[in-house]
């Protein structure tokens, strides 16, 4: 009886203390939910009346805003790409073929990338991308997000790939099918989870991301959004608050569906393990 | 003589290229490179520009003068700095919040579970630009709903982001990470058989009793991990930067935007690769700890 | 249809010798079992066959060709998986349909084949199922399909039958007999399960430690093991073994232990070759040759009643002797056998295999070496 009262309490008790740290990670986000919709909203948090899309039109009236989400879009799509085809083949035949030392050179790649960060790399990134007269281009974004995120999306898939019996591209073969096809037919497809889980970690990364395009792109018309988004103040640096606020939303809203989209396809935990 | 494998050697080697070719350029030689730089006087405009001069150690020399070692705004401040932020935001912030959380996660309510859950995690995720920005509106003096709320509960108003600049990267670091420790020693807790806190439970148990003796002990080897990899984001993250920009008065100037100033508005490449090496070398130290804690793992240590 | 040869092979993984000189012909047409216990390399010695794995020295022959180094896409096999290896991105049709889709056959005319290869092994109405949403059975019978889809000049098996239960492993055993016999398909049939090998076998190589020890028909291989290993091996129970000692006097053969007693047996050659006149053998006597002994029985072996065992149509007497060894007797009765704490078993002394000190067995005089 004391120890069912005991669990009783200590249930409300955890209650009330996970509502508390609830609350303290809800508080900076409610205003979020409000401001872009309130066409007078300001810094403090008040309920629009009436709820309203006027903050929408304007965003999407301002060329220089679209321009942003596009650029976003281009560079996170073309680095995605190179990481996911990239981090494709390259897994699969750490896994696969017989090259020595396999195991060390995926180490060895994983302990550069963790090193070898943004902030502490910003300045030879930059003389590199310099170097070969690729400043201020966006392909300068998606090769440099690229490189950086190739090692861990190797490592990640090299242990997906690994945990595929290799009787599937055996039986193929044995039925007729070369190392090409076997590939392409067979163990494409089977790695595709694994491929989807690694794209969508990639393009999340590079979507959110601030420092590499700040540093590397100096015209506005090729800034992403997480940089374009520095527009919306006015001379003085104070924000024009409506138009930041429903350009939030805009510009997070792809990360909320793939959020979405990979715990509805992977349950919840899955994206615990890989954003870095 | 050739033997029967599912991708021959040539067609691995070619399948490796693209990927070795994107990391050795954008990875590796950046890796190399700052360490040369950082011997180097080089700039981005002049003449040291295009035709640095050698420089021996005089840029580490810089770094470590004992003089203005511990000036605010000089390498040792930002570095103590540093420290001082990832422990408190990291170590002691996100690591022990998110453990805090994924324990009482385990017994609350199921709504009550996923509302906690989602809203944590949506400041894992969203872009951090948008949450420096609702963290400036949250903290503003005139209108921030944090002013708001203290208003209400008959505190005074403080000006956050003047007053307690260091405070509120360290509360806003904390906030942003916790969800990834969370979720971790959520699955490590999960991974735990049931029976164990079903038996504790028969016997009397109180919920402190199970954290110490069975569920701590056991996810250890994930405590370990976590530890390192947060201290390793923190100790390297760049998002302050859009919050405070360093300031006021370099109060908030942890060493990655140190780096930035130094190379990127003084335009003193050489010091700020200096800089950049220091902080390579520290990662280094965490990211060997970690590889070495992996592998032990790894091979049925018990961690 | 082809025969394959096996011409001094061994396969070693770095150090490790997992399969070691094998010469070994099966014939166009048989069904070959390796049977062995976990590890002894018959996994290994089938993936030579199919190429997955190359030899380390040796020569490899299918029909006549020299399939050595040769890719497995071009040796004309067909390969059934322990694991099935169901492609699970793709339904039964496509599954089953894989093989001829790598000849280039068009889509139609392979679906057309899949479901008529599917029809007699009951799965055709399966066909848009994924392969997670059929039994074990069923997945077992589609990569059995998928085996059978094309033209092959030999069949592989790698224990397909492992992963079902009891009553179906029966069941497709029965079939994998009947489509042996209707196809005539030179087969390599890999397990470990010796009462699969003697049921679907023309031919069983028994193997251990990468070596064959005895390769010849099941009926052989029951009624004279090469080996104490192979009669350990094969039947179930496997046969009862006891060390004597062995004296040759007066032109017979005298058997010796604590509480058994065999009567005088004439001198084999064999027995001659490696007694001279007195030393250790090996006695053996299978489980289903013994009965418990009522008096007069030529040959008996006493011991304490160990267990009883009731399963039915038979049962299993076990008597554990003072050296801790025992012995089990498969007697066929519907009765219930009562039994004393002490019990006597008694066998003919036809029925009696000898082995020498290494194992080897002594052959009769007159049996097929
Ligand atoms: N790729 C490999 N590398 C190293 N050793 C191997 C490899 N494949 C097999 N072996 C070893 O070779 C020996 C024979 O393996 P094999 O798979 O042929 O056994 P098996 O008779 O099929 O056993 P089971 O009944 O358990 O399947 C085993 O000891 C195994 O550990
Ligand atoms: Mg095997």
């Amino acid at each position: 009886m004391r120890s069912y009262l005991g669990l009783y309490f200590t249930r409300i008790g955890f209650s009330v203390a996970t509502a508390l740290i609830g609350v303290f990670f809800a508080l900076p986000l409610v205003w979020f939910i409000f401001a872009p919709f309130n066409p007078r909203a300001e810094l403090g948090l008040s309920i629009p009346e009436p709820f309203s899309l006027a903050n929408f039109e304007a965003v999407f009236q301002n060329g220089f805003a679209m321009r942003g989400l596009w650029n976003s879009l281009v560079q996170s799509v073309g680095g995605v790409i190179l990481v996911g085809a990239g981090a494709t083949l390259a897994s699969y035949a750490l896994s696969r073929s017989p090259i020595p030392g396999k195991s060390v050179i995926t180490y060895i790649l994983l302990l550069f990338s963790s090193v070898v960060s943004g902030s502490a790399a910003m300045v030879p990134i930059f003389l590199i991308i310099n170097g070969i007269g690729l400043i201020d281009t966006q392909i300068a974004v998606i090769l440099v997000f690229a490189g950086g995120l190739l090692p861990t999306a190797m490592f990640i898939l090299r242990d997906f790939i690994d945990s595929i019996p290799k009787s599937y591209e055996e039986s193929a073969m044995v039925a007729g099918a070369s190392p090409v096809q076997a590939f392409f037919d067979v163990a494409l497809p089977v790695i595709r989870p694994g491929i989807v889980v690694v794209v969508v970690w990639a393009f999340v990364s590079i979507w959110g991301s601030f420092l590499i395009p700040f540093i590397l792109l100096r015209s506005s018309e090729k800034m992403p959004a997480s940089v374009a988004i520095y527009s919306f103040y006015s001379e003085a640096g104070t924000p024009i608050v409506t138009l930041l606020a429903a350009y939030s939303l805009l510009y997070s809203l792809p990360v909320v569906i793939l959020y979405l989209f990979v715990s509805w396809k992977f349950g919840f935990r899955f994206f615990g393990g890989i954003k870095a | 003589m050739k033997s029967f494998s599912l991708l021959s050697r040539g067609t691995g080697a070619a399948f490796l290229a693209p990927a070795g070719l994107l990391i050795g350029a954008f990875v590796i030689a950046p890796f190399f490179w700052v360490i040369f730089v950082s011997f180097t006087n080089r700039s981005l405009l002049g003449r040291t520009a295009v035709d640095p001069d050698f420089v021996g150690l005089a840029n580490y020399f810089s770094l470590f003068d004992a003089a203005t070692f511990f000036t605010r705004g000089e390498f040792g401040s930002s570095l103590i700095l540093t420290i001082q932020f990832v422990l408190l935001s990291a170590v002691v912030g996100q690591a022990a919040l998110g453990m805090l959380l994924a324990w009482m996660l385990r017994s609350v309510p199921r709504s009550l579970k996923h509302l906690t859950e989602t809203v944590a995690i949506g400041a894992w995720i969203l872009p951090e630009v948008v949450i420096a920005f609702a963290w400036f509106a949250f903290l503003d003096y005139e209108n921030g709903t944090l002013n708001m709320i203290m208003e209400a509960l008959r505190f005074p108003r403080g000006d956050w982001l003047l007053s307690f600049p260091f405070w509120a990267i360290v509360v806003f670091n904390t906030w942003r990470g916790t969800a990834f420790s969370m979720m971790l020693f959520n699955s490590a807790f999960s991974s735990i058989p049931p029976s164990y806190f079903q038996a504790a439970d028969v016997a009397g148990a109180s919920s402190w009793q199970k954290f110490r003796d069975i569920g701590f002990p056991l996810i250890r080897g994930h405590v370990v991990t976590d530890l390192i990899l947060i201290t390793m984001w923190s100790f390297n993250v760049f998002t302050p930067f859009l919050l405070t920009s360093g300031g006021p008065s370099y109060r908030t100037e942890i060493l990655p935007i140190y780096t930035y100033r130094i190379a990127f508005r003084d335009f003193d490449f050489g010091k700020g690769a200096a800089v950049g090496v220091v902080v390579m070398l520290i990662n280094l130290i965490f990211a060997l700890f970690y590889l070495w804690v992996m592998r032990r793992r790894a091979k049925g240590v018990a961690a | 249809m082809a025969s394959i040869r096996f011409k001094g092979i061994t396969k070693k993984f770095g150090e490790f010798v997992a399969v070691s000189d094998l010469d070994l012909e099966m014939n166009d047409g048989e069904f070959v079992c390796l049977l062995g216990p976990s590890g002894c390399g018959k996994t290994t010695t089938l993936r030579m066959i199919a190429g997955l794995e190359t030899p380390t020295s040796g020569q490899l022959l299918i029909g006549d060709r020299d399939v050595t180094f040769l890719h497995p896409k071009d040796r004309k096999i067909s390969m059934v998986f322990q694991d099935y290896a169901l492609y699970p991105h793709m339904n039964l049709a496509d599954n089953i349909a894989y093989p001829l889709k790598v000849r280039g056959e068009a889509e139609a005319k392979r679906h057309a084949r899949a479901r008529e290869v599917a029809d007699v092994l009951k799965i055709g109405h399966l066909m848009e199922r994924m392969p997670s949403q059929i039994s074990g059975g069923q997945q077992q019978r589609t990569s059995l399909a998928r085996a059978l889809v094309y033209p092959s000049e030999v069949y592989l098996f790698d224990e397909p039958l492992s992963n079902l239960d009891a009553k179906l492993r029966l069941e497709a055993r029965g079939f994998l007999n009947h489509l042996q016999r209707d196809m005539g398909m030179t087969a390599v049939y890999v397990t470990h399960d010796q009462a699969e090998a003697m049921a679907l076998a023309t031919r069983v190589a028994v193997m251990d430690a990468g070596k064959v020890v005895q390769y010849a028909p099941p009926m052989e291989v029951y009624r004279r093991p090469a080996t104490t290993f192979v009669a350990n091996f094969v039947g179930s129970p496997p046969m009862n073994l006891l060390p004597v000692e062995a004296t040759i006097a007066d032109g017979a053969l005298q058997l010796k232990a604590d509480r058994v007693s065999v009567a005088p047996l004439p001198v084999s050659r064999s027995a001659a070759a490696a007694l001279k006149n007195n030393g250790k053998l090996t006695l053996g006597v299978r489980p289903e040759h013994l009965s418990i002994a009522r008096g007069g029985e030529a040959n008996t072996v006493s011991g304490q009643l160990f267990a009883n065992e009731n399963m039915g149509p038979e049962k299993l007497v076990t008597l554990e002797r003072d050296d801790a060894a025992r012995f089990t007797a498969r007697i066929f009765t519907d009765d219930v056998i009562a039994l004393d704490a002490t019990v006597t078993l008694g066998f003919s002394s036809e029925h009696i295999h000898l082995f020498d000190p290494a194992g080897a067995r002594l052959p009769m005089d007159g049996e097929p070496v």
